[in-house]
């Protein structure tokens, strides 16, 4: 079947799925998968770059979502004066005698070729940031510590921490790149993938940051509140009219808004990332994936290019962890677990179709739905086969926990199963 | 100032927890290396199939126990190891001919297995988690201890008190007797000599009459032994949980190429360094210095480095220090 029949068809299935669930179960399970699609479309847009049109193996891509979770955190919450006053100046202070001593130690190491020389700037660079950094932490957690015990964000409107977020990450994956982009492919993941873990210890740790595990809730939203909606006499009207509840009507009208917000976002990144592959800077970033050394050969500077796809790869997760902070409303670290934020995104790149941008948003919805789906479905299953078991064994028990575990299992099954039967995914690159 | 303190505090706190930690890394690192070294590819799904092993040991643990089978003084768990690998070896064996032959047949890129590993890493998951959950489980029974805080104390005098704890001590010695009957085994016996050649030079191997097939499988054999010794030590040691031996794959990788990727004796380094560094570095050196220092130095606040939650920090730290100065590992791995 040639592609251009395949991709609608595909996409309507999509449809079909999302649509059938409102149909069958609930209205707001569907708009909340196709929210969640909308966002996992992104990340796989990122990822798609980065694997699919440059052959960078990235398994960090937990850690940028988080920090597009953090931007949220640092726009959008108001400052919390008492924190800054009691500390921040210090908090300042020690993260730029941190990062002062770090450029200093690199520098004695490119300057004077010494490695005694470096490491000692390093100590005892590394105390004084201690120093001057601990007290400050102290005073800022010791503020209200049940409330805030953080330094607060900037106050200023969520949608504007979406472009903060992808550049948080792109900053973070400057650095990240800088380092460990020269490394051979399974070194670069195993690289990623540890600073993804750190990235969540910082968040976890730093309570002076986002209040680390303490969590910050109540974010502020971009659309408007339910409750508002409930007490708006013209809503209800209007709901009425519908023939709906006014509960209803208001999380749908939520829900909906943040449905066109991220699909804004989806189809401006598409349009950008399809202009980007079909233009001379695809076509070299294909070539250099194909063939380094030819790439190389012919006057590319690859190491250039990787740097600049690996950060914009980076900022667009940065950009759907953003999107994702705010629809939770909450920015929660002990929640983030590589299987889910990484390793999930990466099924829905192989699974789509790497290389190819339609394909990578295709796995993205459909990935999603059956990462929400496969749960009640094996569930049911579960039900099923233990109303023939006798009442009361054991196995009734255990059948109905295991269910809850078929997620992974099925994700699994379906990238093997892709990757064995048709490797380039259900849209392949053309 | 009481330097005999200090270096029982010292023991106590650092040396033999991390000693017991490095044992646990090595064996999983050796895992890691001896796939990359002759199947080529870095495993993904390792700390998976660790876990893999670690339940089906502790399922016979349980079986025992029930059937009143113990070994006394030591974890039954040791009794159980047997039959626990026996499981992770089907399980591998199985998984490679129906996933990995596949792809090395095509002679596929090493990282189209690397993702397949990761395709596998989830089958697992889901395997292990609906088998037994994701909760924490603890399937050590026996004497706790060797010597314990109070006793030494009062055998000694010292204030400090130094305790081991049986898995401790069995961690290190059953470590050292795996590793000492691989390198029998790799060294001294035909096949792991067919082993080593294969992994040096595959092209040649081949043409000297290695069947590829018994390298593949004996290899999967070993790492199902090696994985499942780690996990069920590392289990008795601390606690098994599916969620922490899957973050174990990073420490473990660290290790492996730390010491250089298809080192065995670099895998043991590493393994050994890695723990070394994140046990003392996140350690709080407090107790240590006061007994150490004279009066007037001693430290007003913990001395503790970085805080606990950053050991994967530091293992990644020991990890890029080494890729940028020494790229192919501490014992010159190879680089595919």
């Amino acid at each position: 079947m040639s592609q251009t029949l395949k991709a609608p068809l595909l996409f309507a299935l999509v449809a079909v799925l999302i649509l059938g669930t409102g149909f069958l179960q609930s209205w707001n399970t569907a708009v909340l998968i196709l929210n969640m699609g909308l966002v996992s479309a992104v990340m796989a847009l990122g990822v798609n770059l980065q694997w699919g049109i440059a052959g960078l193996f990235n398994v960090g891509v937990m850690g940028f979502v988080a920090l597009g979770g953090l931007a949220v955190v640092l726009t959008s919450m108001p400052a919390v004066p008492e924190a800054w006053s009691a500390g921040g100046v210090r908090i300042m202070a020690g993260l730029a005698l941190g990062a002062a001593t770090v450029i200093a130690g690199v520098m004695a190491w490119r300057r004077m070729r010494s490695a005694w020389l470096m490491i000692a700037v390093l100590i005892v660079g590394f105390f004084a940031y201690r120093w001057v950094f601990d007290a400050g932490v102290g005073a800022v957690e010791a503020v209200n510590s049940a409330q805030t015990g953080y330094l607060g964000g900037l106050g200023l409107p969520v949608v504007l921490a979406w472009p903060v977020g992808g550049l948080l990450a792109a900053g973070a994956a400057w650095i990240i790149g800088k380092i460990a982009l020269g490394l051979r492919s399974d070194y670069l993941a195993i690289a990623t993938l540890g600073i993804a873990e750190i990235i969540i210890a910082v968040l976890k740790n730093e309570e002076w940051l986002a209040r680390g595990v303490k969590n910050v809730i109540g974010l502020p939203r971009p659309v408007p509140y339910e409750i508002d909606l409930q007490n708006d006499p013209a809503f209800v009207e209007r709901a009425a009219t519908l023939g709906m509840d006014p509960a209803t009507a208001s999380s749908l009208y939520v829900k909906f808004g943040y449905s066109i917000l991220f699909a804004i976002v989806l189809v401006a990144l598409l349009v950008l990332a399809q202009l980007a592959l079909s233009s001379p800077w695809g076509r070299m970033m294909r070539a250099i994936r194909d063939n380094e050394t030819a790439a190389r050969a012919m006057g590319k500077n690859v190491t250039a290019r990787h740097l600049q796809v690996f950060v914009l790869g980076s900022a667009i997760c940065g950009v759907a962890g953003a999107m994702m902070t705010t629809l939770d409303g909450q920015l929660t670290p002990g929640s983030y677990q590589p299987l889910r934020y990484t390793f999930l995104i990466w099924v829905m790149v192989i699974v789509g179709g790497s290389g190819n941008n339609l394909g990578a948003i295709l796995g993205g919805f459909l990935i999603w739905f059956l990462w929400v789906q496969v749960e009640p479905m094996a569930q049911g299953l579960a039900a099923g086969i233990g109303a023939i078991l006798p009442a009361g064994s054991p196995f009734q028990a255990s059948l109905a926990d295991a269910a809850q575990h078929m997620r992974l299992l099925t994700m699994g099954i379906i990238l093997l199963v892709v990757l064995r039967f048709s490797p380039r995914g259900l849209l392949p690159e053309r | 100032m009481d330097l005999l303190n200090a270096i029982v505090a010292l023991s106590n706190f650092v040396i033999v927890p991390a000693v017991a930690y490095g044992a646990q890394l090595a064996l999983g690192a050796l895992g890691v290396t001896l796939i990359y070294g002759i199947l080529r590819f870095s495993n993904f799904a390792h700390g998976d199939t660790m876990a893999f092993g670690t339940l089906v040991t502790i399922l016979f643990t349980w079986w025992f126990q029930s059937m009143g089978i113990t070994l006394g003084v030591l974890p039954t768990a040791l009794l159980a190891i047997p039959f626990g690998i026996a499981g992770t070896a089907l399980l591998v064996l199985a998984t490679d001919r129906v996933v990995y032959r596949f792809y090395r047949r095509k002679k596929a890129k090493p990282v189209m297995l690397v993702i397949v590993s990761i395709g596998v890493m989830f089958v697992y998951n889901g395997l292990t988690r609906v088998i037994l959950g994701p909760d924490d489980r603890n399937f050590a029974d026996g004497e706790r201890f060797i010597i314990n805080a109070r006793d030494f104390r009062e055998m000694t005098g010292l204030e400090e008190g130094l305790a081991i704890r049986t898995t401790q001590g069995i961690t290190v010695i059953t470590a050292v007797l795996v590793v000492a009957l691989l390198f029998w085994f790799l060294n001294r016996t035909r096949t792991g000599k067919s082993m080593r050649a294969y992994s040096d030079n595959e092209d040649l191997a081949l043409l000297s009459g290695i069947s590829p097939e018994k390298v593949e499988r004996v290899t999967w054999l070993i790492v199902a032994a090696l994985i499942t010794v780690a996990g069920v030590l590392y289990g008795l040691d601390k606690s098994y949980k599916p969620f922490t031996y899957f973050q174990l794959l990073l420490p473990i990788f660290a290790a492996a190429i730390v010491g250089g990727l298809g080192s065995p004796i670099g895998a043991i380094v590493g393994g050994f360094v890695i723990a070394f560094s994140e046990v003392a570095i996140t350690y709080a050196w407090k107790k240590v210095l006061e007994y150490a220092m004279p009066q007037a130095l001693e430290p007003d606040g913990l001395v503790q480095l970085l805080s606990t939650d950053y050991k994967f920090a530091v293992s990644f730290m020991i990890l890029l220090v080494v890729l940028i100065f020494r790229p192919t590992g501490l014992f010159r791995g190879k680089s595919v």
